[in-house]
């Protein structure tokens, strides 16, 4: 068949823009190199609603950001993701930079956001009293947000399927050719898909693809931020997600609040060559605790820690969303470069690259579009008694199998068997937090294999952490038979 | 010849720190232990030294399956990894007890191989 | 709801125990909540010999120690629910649980005994550098994935901290094929029992590296290295001293901690040290009327000192329920006070009109000592001057204290432990 549409990659961009190509007839694919959607830059960020104001005034960024933060209550609303508009505090430590808010606060009104004020150092201290002694002031922004970066990837894919979009996983695009006929032939490790447009989606591999088409090359850094992660006995330390000044490099090292009651530090913002490397380094974790350390005081970090991870940014070098067609190279368009803030700006990213793209090939409209996908039940959120009547109903609802996060086995097989479902720990994890607690997941691991197991009949051995060659358990012992 | 060799006893968490000093093969001496078992560890440790071998069995139709089980009285440490490969050859079928024998005589040890764990025997 | 006299949280060792020796005590409706799908907790991963030598005066496996206590329980007819998870406690003893056949239920106790084990200290937790890969486990994760499961985790592995699950791990992986190629242990001296660096890495030929840690960790998806570097006095790696390991299983002993979210729900003081309950002599922690033993409390070295402290829960929650779940203290606390390298003592407190006529503190010292003395003063006097070889980080120490002698202590209010070296 040929595809109307092929996404290179199920990141939140790609799964945004699949999810809103969706309101069109048109026939959609997207194409992942991973066992799941979310395995990139979208699971491994700060997940943060930005409000919008550090952007450079007209920039993509600056749209995007802004038209993205105000569509997210409607996305939360429809997609089921966690999501909360905690509000955010750029803290000014040092007396000479307290100009630097003003400008902020500039660049704030002539993007567009709403409700921004620069507060005294007694109105910040007030706010949040464990930030640091030396905290000079602060620019407020309420309608910044902290959100479930896993639910609202996995939100639009899962909306997108219901509305007809197909997912490959385990598919990585080698090669693409334009036939006579105008149609692109994908060249896969998993056979050949034809298409009539191509849209790059494919974060830090952005540059790679577009590249391959065009003359006019860009030129995309993976920039590493390394992250800690504290238990939720620290979650409310801070209740707005607390920013340094920003510089050349970023936004800084923030301490947040996590949408799940965690406190999240980080990230760094390391330049390196290799797309792939994600692992942290001591000087890296170094610098989020010297760098977190500086605007709020007595964060016992090392002692809270329950994880440390690294995600990598796509960063163009000119800090710019390249979103829309390619100019030399028709039926290819290019989302790319999408670092910080491109969790926020999803929504609309998606929106505008779909408005495009339907516009060019005149899709019509899908009537039969149903915005509304629920997330994985969450029985913490009903009563005693409506909990008992659904675990009458299906018991593995009143079986625990994570602990520390009190996620049940019914949740899991939900997580398993719905649509793009489930198929490794990680895929577990990211739709229902199991094994994402303080134990991290040391206790429910042989619970979770179990399950796994005998719902998609996977061998013991072949149950993946996440894909690919990340087997838990090597063989049985002794030579012995699967159980 | 004299010869010294330092140990660690075992007998209970005190783990005393042990000298035994040697002639010609024969225990001459054993100090630093605090009672009469860390001396006799310590005088066997030394001649010929054992160890209790504990393990898992394959067990089938149960509710595990591998069920504990162990040497029933200690086998010379040179043969622990005999007594391994014979181990891992036990196929049980559930229900087991424990005390039921697995396997006797283990590794030509003439000790036998028995069950640590209740298997329920399920389905 | 459901009413008990005493609900116990947790049928493992302690759980087992203080279910036993209420029953003895004359308690009839007890009631044993467990998460597993059988009685024993950690014990039925715990193969290896070498439980019950204080208790039973023999060399038991953990299961044959388990299934000792089960057997008890079974015979005194207590009730015990498996499969069922704890998921409140509150201020007033109304315990609510969930299972797959009763759903969410709550029960009014007279009396709540917590006996809700210790979980391991994950990765995470230490920040240790590079990827996260699948192949890292906790030893006793791992230990359950072999003893219960069935499961190879890997053939090459490297064990960070040398606890006593790792260093049992040790010898298990070796047993079943897999080469072990080190142990690593950050302090200077390892966490474990002496008879387990003997008969676990000694005999075996496995390295115990002390003052060395995993500095990074390499393979996207599976691991497939370590890189080991010896540390300095402040725990910080030391350049120049790294070694590569290949591997591809990463075993962690890095420390217990007591699992004390439900105790914490309930509002129970913790310590910050022992990161379990602060408990009277009667093992009450700050909320009247519940109880706490065994690992949960504090880590134990041995389960036979679980098991004989759970008793003594079992006892005194039994007590606390025939006196109409009140309070039957009387007269100020004696504050026990740990110095001088005790890093803690269980208990904190002791009240004279409800100590019995021996109590023993338990405690652990923060380094190793060598011909150090315990010693215990009341007040400011010297009472008890305990000589030792060695005292150790990795094993509990006691003293017994006597109600005559406590009570005969004229104005006693404080009783000092403290580690003195000659």
């Amino acid at each position: 068949m040929i595809y109307d549409v092929i996404i290179i990659g199920a990141g939140v961009t790609g799964c945004a823009i699949a999810r809103e190509l969706s309101r069109y007839k048109a026939e959609v694919c997207v194409l992942e190199r991973e066992e799941d959607v979310c395995c990139g830059t979208s699971k491994a960020n700060s997940a943060i609603v930005h409000a919008g104001y550090d952007c450079v005034p007209g920039s993509m960024m600056a749209k995007m950001n802004v038209r993205g933060n105000e569509m997210m209550d409607q996305i939360a609303e429809e997609l089921d993701v966690p999501f909360k508009r905690n509000g955010s505090l750029v803290v000014c430590i040092h007396e000479d930079t307290l100009d630097g808010l003003k400008d902020l606060y500039d660049r704030g009104i002539a993007n567009g956001v709403k409700g921004m004020k620069i507060l005294s150092r007694e109105e910040t201290l007030a706010m949040e009293p464990n930030l640091s002694d030396d905290t000079q002031g602060a620019l407020y922004a309420p309608t910044a947000g902290i959100i479930c970066p896993f639910r609202l990837t996995i939100g639009f894919a899962e909306n997108a399927n219901k509305n007809g979009v197909d997912f490959r996983f385990n598919t990585e695009v080698e090669k693409f050719e334009k036939d006579d006929e105008g149609i692109w032939h994908i060249r896969t490790n998993n056979g050949e898909y034809k298409t009539r447009c191509i849209v790059n989606a494919a974060g830090v591999y952005s540059d790679h693809f577009h590249n391959m088409v065009s003359e006019d090359k860009i030129h995309i850094t993976p920039r590493r931020g390394d992250y800690y992660i504290m238990d939720k006995e620290m979650g409310s330390f801070v209740s707005k997600t607390i920013f340094p000044q920003p510089t050349a490099y970023g936004k800084g090292i923030l301490v947040a609040p996590t949408i799940h009651g965690n406190l999240l530090a980080g990230p760094t913002a390391i330049d390196i060559d290799d797309k792939e490397a994600t692992a942290t380094t001591q000087a890296g974790l170094d610098a989020v605790l010297a760098g977190a350390g500086a605007h709020v005081k007595n964060l016992p970090i090392q002692r809270k820690v329950i994880r440390v991870f690294a995600g990598l940014r796509a960063h163009e070098d000119h800090h710019e969303f390249v979103l829309g067609e390619v100019k030399d190279c028709p039926d290819f368009f290019d989302a790319a470069g999408i670092e910080s803030p491109g969790l926020s700006s999803s929504p609309a990213i998606g929106q505008y690259m779909a408005g495009l793209i339907s516009d060019k090939y005149g899709f019509a409209k899908n009537d039969h579009f149903d915005p509304i996908s629920k997330g994985v039940l969450n029985p913490q959120k009903l009563s005693l008694e409506e909990r008992n009547e659904l675990i009458k109903k299906n018991p593995a609802y009143g079986n625990i199998v994570c602990r520390c996060e009190s996620i049940s086995e019914g949740e899991i097989i939900d997580a398993i068997n719905r649509p793009l479902g489930a198929r490794s720990l990680d895929g577990i994890k990211r739709r229902t937090r199991a094994g994402m607690g303080r134990c991290q997941a040391g206790f429910c691991t042989p619970r979770q294999m179990d399950i796994l197991h005998r719902e998609l009949g996977i061998p013991y051995e072949k149950i993946t952490k996440m894909g690919g060659d990340s087997y838990i358990v090597r063989e049985r012992s002794k030579g012995g038979e699967d159980k | 010849m004299e010869s010294k060799t330092e140990l660690t006893c075992i007998g209970c968490p005190m783990g005393c720190l042990m000298t035994v000093t040697m002639e010609d093969g024969e225990v001459k001496s054993v100090t630093g232990n605090t009672c009469a078992n860390g001396d006799k560890y310590a005088r066997k440790e030394v001649t010929n030294p054992t160890r209790i071998v504990c393990s898992t069995a394959i067990v089938s139709g149960g509710d595990l399956p591998r069920v504990s089980c162990k040497t029933k009285t200690d086998i010379p440490k040179s043969k622990i990894f005999d007594v391994m490969q014979e181990i891992n050859r036990i196929k049980v079928e559930a229900p087991v007890k424990i005390g039921d024998v697995l396997l006797d005589n283990v590794a030509g040890t003439g000790v036998p191989v028995i069950a640590t764990k209740n298997i329920e025997k399920v389905g | 709801m459901m009413n008990y006299d005493i609900v116990i949280v947790g049928g493992g060792p302690a759980g087992l125990a203080a279910a036993a020796s209420a029953r003895k005590a004359g308690i009839d409706k007890i009631l044993i909540l467990e998460r597993d799908n059988r009685l024993g907790g950690i014990l039925n991963q715990c193969i290896h010999n070498g439980f019950g030598l204080h208790t039973f005066k023999e060399e038991l496996t953990g299961p044959e120690y388990a299934q000792r206590y089960i057997d008890q329980v079974l015979e005194d007819k207590i009730e015990y629910k498996l499969n069922t998870m704890v998921m409140d406690i509150s201020k007033d003893r109304v315990v609510t649980a969930m299972n797959r056949n009763d759903g969410m239920f709550q029960i009014q106790a007279g009396a709540v005994i917590l006996a809700m084990g210790c979980r391991e200290r994950p990765i995470g937790a230490l920040g240790t550098p590079g990827y996260r890969p699948a192949g890292i486990f906790s030893a006793g994760t791992a230990q359950r994935l072999v003893n219960m499961e069935g499961y190879m985790p890997g053939r090459e592995v490297v064990i960070l901290g040398s606890g006593d699950i790792g260093l049992i791990m040790a010898r298990r992986m070796t047993l079943e094929g897999a080469k072990v190629k080190v142990v690593a242990e950050v302090m200077p001296y390892s966490g474990g029992l002496k008879r387990n660096i003997v008969q676990c890495l000694d005999d075996f030929g496995i390295p115990l590296k002390l003052s060395h840690t995993v500095i990074d960790v390499e393979g996207k998806e599976h691991i497939s290295a370590v890189t080991i570097a010896e540390v300095g006095p402040d725990r910080k790696p030391i350049p120049g001293t790294e070694e590569r390991y290949t591997c591809d299983t990463l075993l962690l002993s890095v420390g217990l901690i007591p699992e004390n979210e439900l105790s914490r729900g309930a509002g129970v003081e913790i310590s910050r040290v022992t990161n379990g309950p602060v408990v009277n002599e009667s093992l009450e922690t700050s909320i009247p009327g519940v109880f706490a033993c065994g690992n949960v409390l504090h880590v134990h070295d041995l389960v036979d000192y679980v098991s004989e402290e759970a008793e003594r829960a079992g006892e005194n929650a039994a007590s606390f329920v025939k006196a109409g779940c009140r309070d039957s203290s009387s007269g100020e606390d004696i504050q026990l006070i740990a110095t001088d390298g005790v890093r803690y003592t269980v208990p904190s407190t002791i009240n004279l009109g409800r100590m019995d006529k021996m109590l023993t503190v338990r405690f652990r010292v923060g380094a190793v000592y060598k011909n150090a003395a315990v010693s215990v003063y009341f007040n400011d006097e010297r009472v008890m001057h305990n000589k030792k070889r060695i005292i150790s980080p990795g094993e509990m120490e006691q003293v017994i204290l006597l109600k005559d002698k406590v009570a005969a202590y004229k104005d006693l209010k404080n009783i000092t432990i403290r580690i003195e070296q000659d």
